[in-house]
C-alpha cells in the first residue's frame, strides 16, 4: 500500500505535468516563430553566402563574421575595418544614447508635474502619455515627417517669427532620425518615471526645505535618489527600441542614414549577403542583451521588483 | 512674506511638462488636419473636403489591407488569448516548481529581442518553409503575430488570476464540482475582465505591427501598415492621411475602451 506522503508527491507530480500540457501550446507558438527561428538564424550566419541571397547549404564558414568587422580590398585583397558598417554601429549606440538623454530632460519634468496633479487629475493626464503610446508607431513617424520636413509646420513657424530665412533641412539627417526617435519613445520614459514618483513621500522633501536646502539641492539629493529606479527602467525602455530601431530611420532618415535595424534588412534584401545580415542581426541582440542585463543588476541591487 | 511656499514646485517643470503634452499631440493634430485638405498636396491648405477619405474609402487596395489586417488580427488575438489563458494557469497560484522561471522568461522572450532580428529570422525559416511545403497563404503572418502577442496577452490575465480569491474555488469543489465544471463556472468568469484586457492588447499589437509583417508576408498580402510603408516612398498625398486618420480614430477608440474597462475594475 502506498504511504500517504507517496500519493502527496504522486499528486504533486501528476500537478506539474498538467501544468506542463497547459503551457504547452504558449510554448510552442513562440519556439516556432520567435525562439526557433534565431536558432536557425545563428546557424546561417555560419554559412556560406548564395549567390543570390539565401546560403550554400551545410558549407560553413566564418566570413559573415568576419565581414562584420573587416572587408576585403577589391584590388590586392588586403584586409580592412569595415568602416562602413562600424560608423552605422555607432551611429545606432550614439543616437540612441542621445534619444535616452533628450527623453529623460523631457520626461523628468512631465513626470513630476504629472505626480504632483491633484489625485482624480492624474489618471487624466496619464492618459494623455498612454494614447500616443498605443497608436501606430508608422503613423506616428509619418505625422513627425510632416512637421520637420522643409514645407512643415516646424519650418514654417521658424520662417514665420523670422528666426530663419531658409527652410532648414532636417528631413533625410540624423536629426530627423532623431526627432523621430524622442517623440516616439517619450511616453516610455515618461510612464515608468511616473509609476516611481507617484511614490514619492513628500515629507521627505519637506524636510529637506526645513533643513534650510534650496530648490536645486532637494532636487538633486532627495527626488533624484529616490525615483532612480524610475529613471533606469526608463532610460532602459527607451534605450533598447532605440538601438533596434527599423521603421523611423527607415522613413525620416533616408537611404544614406542607417541605422543597425537598415543595414540588416539591406543584406537580406540588395545586399544579398543572408551570413552577414544574419551575423549583425545576433550582433545586435547581443547589444540589447548586455543593456537588459545593466538594468537586471541595477534592479536587483536597488531591491526594486521587476517591472 | 506671506507669500505660500510650495514645496511640490520645481523651476521650470511645468512649462517643459506642458511643452512635452503639446509636442506630443501637434504631429497628430497636422496630420489628422491635412485629411481634411481639399487640395492634392500635404503642404498648401485647401480648404475642408472629405474627398481623401472617400479616395481611400474606394481603394480597392486599401479595402484588400484592412480586411487582411482585421483577419490576422482577430485570428492572432484568439490564438494568443487563449494560449496566454492557458499558460497564466498554468504558471499562477502555486509554489515555485522546477521549470517554472523558464516558462517566464519563454513566454516573455518576444519582448526582449528588436522585432528588426526576429523579423529577418522569421523570413529565413519561412522563406525556406515556403519552398518546401509550396503553401503561402496567411498562415505565417497569423503564426507570427500570435507569437509575439502572446505576452501582451498574458500580462492583464496573469495580474486578474493573481488578485483572485481562491476560496471560491474551493468552495465549488467541497459542493462536489468536478474540476472542469469549477472552471467553467467560477474560474473563468471571475477571469473574464483579464481575458477581454489581454484579447484587446494583443489585437491592437497585431493591428499595429509593421516589421515583422513586411518581412514575413508574400507578394500581394499587404496589411493596412504596409500597405501605408509603400505609399510613403511615393509623393504623399493626403489619402495617406485620411488611411492613418481612420487607422489613429479605431486606436483611441479600442484604447479608450481598455482605459475605462480596467478603471471600473479596481
Amino acid at each position: 500500500m502506498a504511504s500517504a506522503a507517496e500519493i502527496a508527491r504522486q499528486g504533486r507530480r501528476d500537478e506539474i505535468r498538467s501544468r506542463w500540457l497547459l503551457s504547452a501550446p504558449a510554448l510552442i507558438i513562440i519556439f516556432a516563430a520567435a525562439i526557433g527561428p534565431l536558432f536557425v538564424m545563428l546557424l546561417y550566419s555560419f554559412m556560406v553566402r548564395g549567390d543570390y541571397g539565401d546560403v550554400k547549404f551545410w558549407q560553413f564558414s566564418l566570413d559573415g563574421w568576419f565581414s562584420v568587422l573587416f572587408e576585403r580590398d577589391i584590388f590586392d585583397d588586403t584586409l580592412q575595418l569595415a568602416d562602413a558598417h562600424l560608423s552605422i554601429v555607432w551611429r545606432s549606440i550614439r543616437l540612441s544614447f542621445i534619444t535616452t538623454v533628450f527623453t529623460l530632460a523631457l520626461g523628468f519634468p512631465t513626470a513630476y508635474f504629472i505626480a504632483t496633479r491633484p489625485r482624480h487629475t492624474r489618471e487624466i493626464w496619464v492618459f494623455l502619455v498612454t494614447i500616443p503610446f498605443w497608436t501606430n508607431l508608422l503613423i506616428r513617424t509619418f505625422a513627425m515627417q510632416q512637421v520637420i520636413r522643409n514645407e512643415g509646420i516646424l519650418n514654417s513657424l521658424l520662417r514665420f517669427s523670422g528666426i530663419i530665412d531658409e527652410p532648414l533641412q532636417i528631413m533625410h539627417t540624423d536629426w530627423a532620425i532623431l526627432f523621430g526617435m524622442i517623440y516616439i519613445y517619450l511616453p516610455l520614459m515618461v510612464l515608468p518615471l511616473y509609476a516611481s514618483m507617484e511614490k514619492l513621500d513628500f515629507r521627505l522633501i519637506e524636510a529637506g526645505y526645513d533643513l534650510y536646502a534650496g530648490r536645486m539641492r532637494v532636487l538633486r539629493r532627495i527626488i533624484i535618489p529616490l525615483v532612480s529606479p524610475g529613471i533606469i527602467a526608463g532610460s532602459i525602455l527607451v534605450f533598447i527600441p532605440s538601438l533596434g530601431a527599423y521603421v523611423i530611420p527607415r522613413v525620416l532618415g533616408g537611404g544614406k542614414n542607417m541605422m543597425l535595424g537598415n543595414l540588416i534588412e539591406l543584406q537580406f534584401g540588395a545586399g544579398r549577403n543572408w551570413p552577414l545580415g544574419a551575423a549583425l542581426s545576433i550582433t545586435l541582440m547581443v547589444l540589447v542583451m548586455l543593456a537588459l542585463l545593466v538594468y537586471v543588476r541595477n534592479a536587483s541591487r536597488s531591491g526594486v521588483q521587476h517591472g | 512674506m506671506a507669500r505660500h511656499f510650495d514645496i511640490r514646485a520645481q523651476p521650470g517643470f511645468r512649462i517643459a511638462a506642458l511643452f512635452t503634452f503639446v509636442a506630443l499631440y501637434l504631429p497628430i493634430v497636422t496630420l489628422v488636419a491635412y485629411a481634411f485638405n481639399a487640395d492634392d498636396s500635404v503642404t498648401t491648405w485647401g480648404g475642408f473636403s472629405l474627398r481623401w477619405f472617400a479616395d481611400a474609402w474606394g481603394n480597392v487596395a486599401v479595402q484588400d489591407a484592412a480586411w487582411r489586417s482585421l483577419i490576422i488580427a482577430v485570428w492572432a488575438a484568439a490564438i494568443a488569448t487563449t494560449a496566454a489563458t492557458m499558460a497564466a494557469l498554468a504558471t499562477t497560484r502555486t509554489g515555485p516548481y522546477r521549470g517554472l522561471a523558464f516558462k517566464y522568461a519563454f513566454i516573455n522572450q518576444p519582448l526582449m529581442v528588436p522585432e528588426i532580428v526576429t523579423a529577418v529570422a522569421l523570413l529565413i525559416v519561412f522563406s525556406q518553409v515556403k519552398v518546401w511545403t509550396g503553401y503561402s497563404g496567411l498562415g505565417y503572418l497569423i503564426l507570427a503575430h500570435s507569437a509575439f502577442c502572446i505576452p501582451f496577452a498574458y500580462l492583464p490575465i496573469r495580474a486578474r488570476l493573481e488578485s483572485m480569491d481562491l476560496t471560491l474555488e474551493r468552495a465549488a469543489a467541497d459542493l462536489y464540482a468536478t474540476p472542469w465544471v469549477t472552471f467553467r463556472r467560477v474560474t473563468l468568469p471571475l477571469l473574464r475582465p483579464g481575458i477581454i484586457a489581454g484579447f484587446m492588447l494583443a489585437f491592437v499589437i497585431s493591428l499595429d505591427d509593421v516589421v515583422i509583417t513586411e518581412f514575413v508576408k508574400s507578394g500581394g498580402q499587404d496589411t493596412l501598415p504596409t500597405y501605408m510603408l509603400g505609399q510613403l516612398r511615393r509623393t504623399v498625398t493626403p489619402e495617406v492621411n485620411a488611411i492613418a486618420t481612420a487607422f489613429l480614430a479605431l486606436s483611441v477608440v479600442l484604447v479608450t475602451i481598455f482605459f475605462f474597462v480596467n478603471r471600473r475594475k479596481t
